[in-house]
């Protein structure tokens, strides 16, 4: 590597964090006002231009408050378990491919990296994620907390294994472990039309894996309170947030990799990077609306039932998923 | 490896903002100590007992099934592409059907025995 | 303030559990509780063992006041009881101290017929709170914003016809007090009524595989249970007792009006909320009854007994007639003075039977006020019903039994 690859790849890096830091606070806006009108009621109206600067205030807000340590808890995981929520949800964005490869003087691909082993690193981060609510809710020595941790574990760690199922049948059709890869082998027909029972698979079990409605036990807020998150405050507090918000947009960048062509669409010839971020924008987009909506329609699980929906109902479907594809695709080799 | 150093630096940069953001905004932060602000949430009564018991035993059956399933996952993954990559298709279709199958017998062991079940 | 990790002696044992459990307070500050109760629950796992209600914390002595008001002067403390719907606690009480006066035939047509169309009101009023909280309980955000947005028409109704949304005080004993509604009033409610619809909530919940997942065989209560719990209201029609005193004591004016009691006999929170959900249909049934009563009756039809002794004049003679002034200084300075006594009148309240209890002195006090509070009686059966659930099962079933904790503390 020379100093530009180095230049080049330090540049996407900041890009990402930047992307990172900036869309969970434009998300969370937005997902204010499209529940106030969906509610019948006004969301955030104050703070800025018809409350553009809301979120950025909580921020603010949340940055000189008090950091509660509650007596009891384990300090230093207490004071950790945020952090490494943070990180892997942050590197997981590391094999996102936003775009085609652009010639700007030499190639550059709109990714941060191609790992060979790309989706396999996107799983990988996701169960990194839940040591951080595992670690907030056990440090917290609050009860609450305690429930939202235990139901966080469970349920990630179980819905996880969907989602490796539902990837397993992705990679039989690509043949490759790398996103881009992937997003190239849907040039002729996205994964979705293929792979559709994979497709319905993978969205559950994302919707479940950043713990949203109807899937949102860990933090359920009428019955264990804010769960595992329930004793933070301040900053640590604005951390849960961020990574929970920057999983749904990750979650939705990755089911537009894997199922809807990335970045594939009509482009203008010569535009191909720009048409490229604009078509993979919006199918992100459309999935973080839908994440939204689900919020605002459907009550939440209770968690036996969350239970055996994922292991009596999800599970036998993903591993008949995997080998009907399989077959398939020997037949039609 | 190269390629890694971008996962690298991601983890750094969110390090940095991390522990930066908390240590940054320490000294914006009030600290006023009070033994009730200490109390851990408990819908507002002083909390029973520790939270630090044992706890049921289903919550590591799950954690049981998640390691054999994880297991089973992670050796499907060199299966799937090889399978995408080699013509000895028949073969490995029906290596994956014994391994599934083995796994299946298991599967629904467990299911028989009530270890899905989370209701007793 | 202790903060030790004691508590409250009445619950002394409650540390030695046996070791895989573990004792969870669930309140006062819950957000699932409907107020500032406190249920102690020992939980195995997530399941629930034992449930133990914790009451008290919003006791503000309101039987005791009572009784250190002259009758008339505790209209406007029941408001405050059960305050998702103020006029029925004031009909209950008004209709105990009729009862008490031996009066209760002389009130006319008109008072009945606006008494029973605001108790349905209110009924709705209550009923959408009930909706809101226990869609959000269970999970549905938007069915609790859409709920109190239905409910703001009523309270605006309520606002048209006494001037006041929450605490109404709207009825007076003997009638419905100097102010009558306004004559636009019954368009009002014809127009709240054409505009009104419960098909939106409907499609929220009732038929949505989630809510009724959650709602279908949780919480059971049989019907045996709840008639030696001394369950009312929908949580008993819920286990399929077909009890409801407007049919089986008719009182103001439901003998006139064609209605029906839905019941359900399954026992389950589903039970509850289809007995509830249909009841506000039937509410909107009995309000549109009385409307067309109403506008039967002649414009000049009182809505006051004929009774000085216990009806103030109207204000506007009191200057200018001796009589009246004489009246209204009786009425002020001595209030309603029932014969020496005591009466029980209960009503169908939203929540269940209303009851007051009043011993008569002979004074213009009462000796002695009890309300039987349906909030309160139904709690009890908590004990029982949450135990074997999940967390989330006790907290469907609170909202399931529909407390207001004004009313279960008092």
């Amino acid at each position: 590597m020379d100093g530009w690859e180095w230049l080049i790849v330090a540049i996407k890096c900041v890009v990402i964090l930047l992307i990172f830091l900036g869309a969970p606070l434009i998300l969370v806006l937005v997902e204010r006002w499209t529940l106030g009108r969906l509610q019948s009621r006004i969301g955030p109206n104050r703070v800025g231009w018809s409350g553009t600067l809301q979120t950025a205030a909580d921020g603010l807000k949340l940055g000189i408050k008090e950091d509660l340590i509650p007596r009891g808890a384990d300090k230093l995981v207490f004071w950790f378990g945020p952090v490494f929520l943070v990180v892997p949800a942050l590197a997981a964005w590391a094999i996102v491919p936003v775009g085609p490869k652009v010639g700007l003087g030499r190639d550059i691909g709109l990714w941060a990296v191609d790992l060979n082993v790309g989706i396999l690193f996107f799983l990988a981060m996701g169960s990194l994620g839940v040591y951080g609510v595992v670690m907030s809710g056990w440090s917290s020595n609050s009860k609450y907390a305690h429930f939202g941790a235990l139901r966080a574990s469970a349920q990630v760690i179980s819905y996880e294994l969907i989602m490796g199922l539902a990837v397993l049948a992705v990679i039989l059709y690509a043949g490759s472990l790398s996103l881009i890869d992937i997003v190239e082998q849907q040039r002729g027909l996205w994964f979705i039309v293929p792979q559709f029972v994979g497709f319905l698979l993978f969205v559950i079990a994302g919707v479940a894996e950043t713990n949203r409605v109807p899937f949102d036990l860990p933090e359920a807020e009428s019955e264990i309170v804010a769960g595992f998150h329930v004793e933070y405050s301040g900053m640590r507090f604005a951390m849960f947030f961020i990574a929970e918000y920057a999983n749904i947009i990750l979650i939705s960048a990755i089911i537009t990799t894997l199922y809807l062509g990335g970045w594939l669409g009509w482009t203008i010839p010569g535009m191909e990077g720009l048409t490229g971020i604009v078509w993979f924008a919006l199918k992100t987009v459309a999935f973080i609306a839908m994440f939204l909506l689900l919020r605002a329609a459907l009550p939440r699980l209770r968690y036996d039932q969350l239970m055996s929906f994922c292991w009596k109902f999800l599970m036998p479907i993903g591993i008949i998923n995997v080998l009907l594809a399989a077959g398939l695709r020997m037949a039609w080799s | 490896m190269p390629s890694w150093i971008a996962v690298v630096i991601l983890i750094a940069l969110a390090l940095l903002f991390t522990i930066g953001s908390f240590v940054g905004t320490m000294a914006l932060k009030p600290r006023r100590k009070d033994p009730v602000k200490g109390e851990a949430y408990e819908s507002g009564m002083p909390p029973i007992g520790d939270t630090r018991g044992r706890h049921n035993v289903r919550f590591y059956i799950v954690a049981m099934l998640f390691l054999i399933f994880d297991v089973e996952l992670a050796f499907l993954y060199p299966w799937v592409v090889l399978y995408s990559n080699l013509d000895e298709q028949l073969f490995l279709f029906i290596e994956a059907l014994v391994f599934i199958g083995i796994l299946g017998v298991g599967y629904v062991y467990a299911w028989r025995k009530g270890a899905l079940d989370w209701k007793n | 303030m202790s903060v030790e990790t004691g508590t409250a002696s009445m619950f002394g044992d409650i540390e030695q559990v046996s070791e895989n459990q573990m004792v969870l307070n669930m309140g006062p500050q819950h957000p699932s509780t409907h107020g500032v109760m406190r249920l102690l629950i020992e939980v195995d796992g997530e399941t629930v063992t034992k449930c133990t209600p914790d009451v008290g914390y919003l006791h503000r002595g309101v039987e005791k006041l009572i009784e250190t008001h002259d009758y008339r002067g505790g209209i406007t403390l029941t408001d405050r009881m059960d305050y998702t719907a103020g006029p029925s606690n004031n009909m209950g009480y008004l209709m105990a101290i009729e009862k008490l006066m031996g009066m209760d035939d002389e009130i006319p047509l008109r008072a009945k017929l606006l008494r029973t169309a605001v108790a349905e009101l209110s009924r709705l009023a209550s009923h959408h709170i009930w909706i809101g909280t226990h869609a959000l309980d269970i999970g549905a955000m938007s069915a609790f914003l859409w709920s109190l947005r239905e409910r703001e028409k009523i309270l605006y109704l309520f606002e048209q016809a006494c001037g006041a949304r929450l605490t109404t005080s709207f009825m007076r004993v003997g009638g419905t007090g100097p102010h009558d509604v306004p004559e636009s009033w019954v368009e009002n409610v014809d127009a709240f009524l054409d505009s009104y619809t419960l098909d939106e909530l409907n499609s929220l919940l009732t038929g949505n595989e989630i809510f009724q997942s959650r709602t279908r065989g949780v919480g059971v209560i049989p019907a045996e249970q709840a008639l030696s719990y001394g369950l009312t209201g929908p949580s008993l029609r819920g286990s399929g007792v077909d009890w409801d005193l407007r049919k089986a004591r008719p009182y103001a004016a439901y003998d006139m009006i064609d209605f029906e009691i839905p019941v359900f006999p399954e026992g389950d929170v589903y039970a509850r909320y289809l007995v509830r959900l249909n009841e506000m249909y039937q509410a909107t049934r009995i309000v549109r009854q009385c409307m067309e009563h109403l506008r039967d009756l002649p414009a000049d039809a009182p809505s006051n007994a004929d009774r000085p002794d216990l009806v103030p004049p109207d204000v506007g003679r009191v200057p200018f007639d001796m009589e009246a002034m004489i009246n209204h200084f009786k009425l002020v300075m001595h209030g309603v003075q029932p014969p020496v006594g005591e009466a029980y009148f209960g009503i169908e309240g939203p929540k269940g039977e209303l009851g007051y209890y009043f011993v008569s002195d002979g004074s213009g006090m009462p000796y002695r006020c009890h309300v039987r509070s349906p909030s309160f009686v139904n709690l009890g059966v908590m004990e029982d019903a949450a135990v074997g659930g999940l967390i989330a099962d006790t907290v469907a079933l609170i909202g399931s039994i529909d407390i207001v904790l004004g009313e279960v503390d008092r």
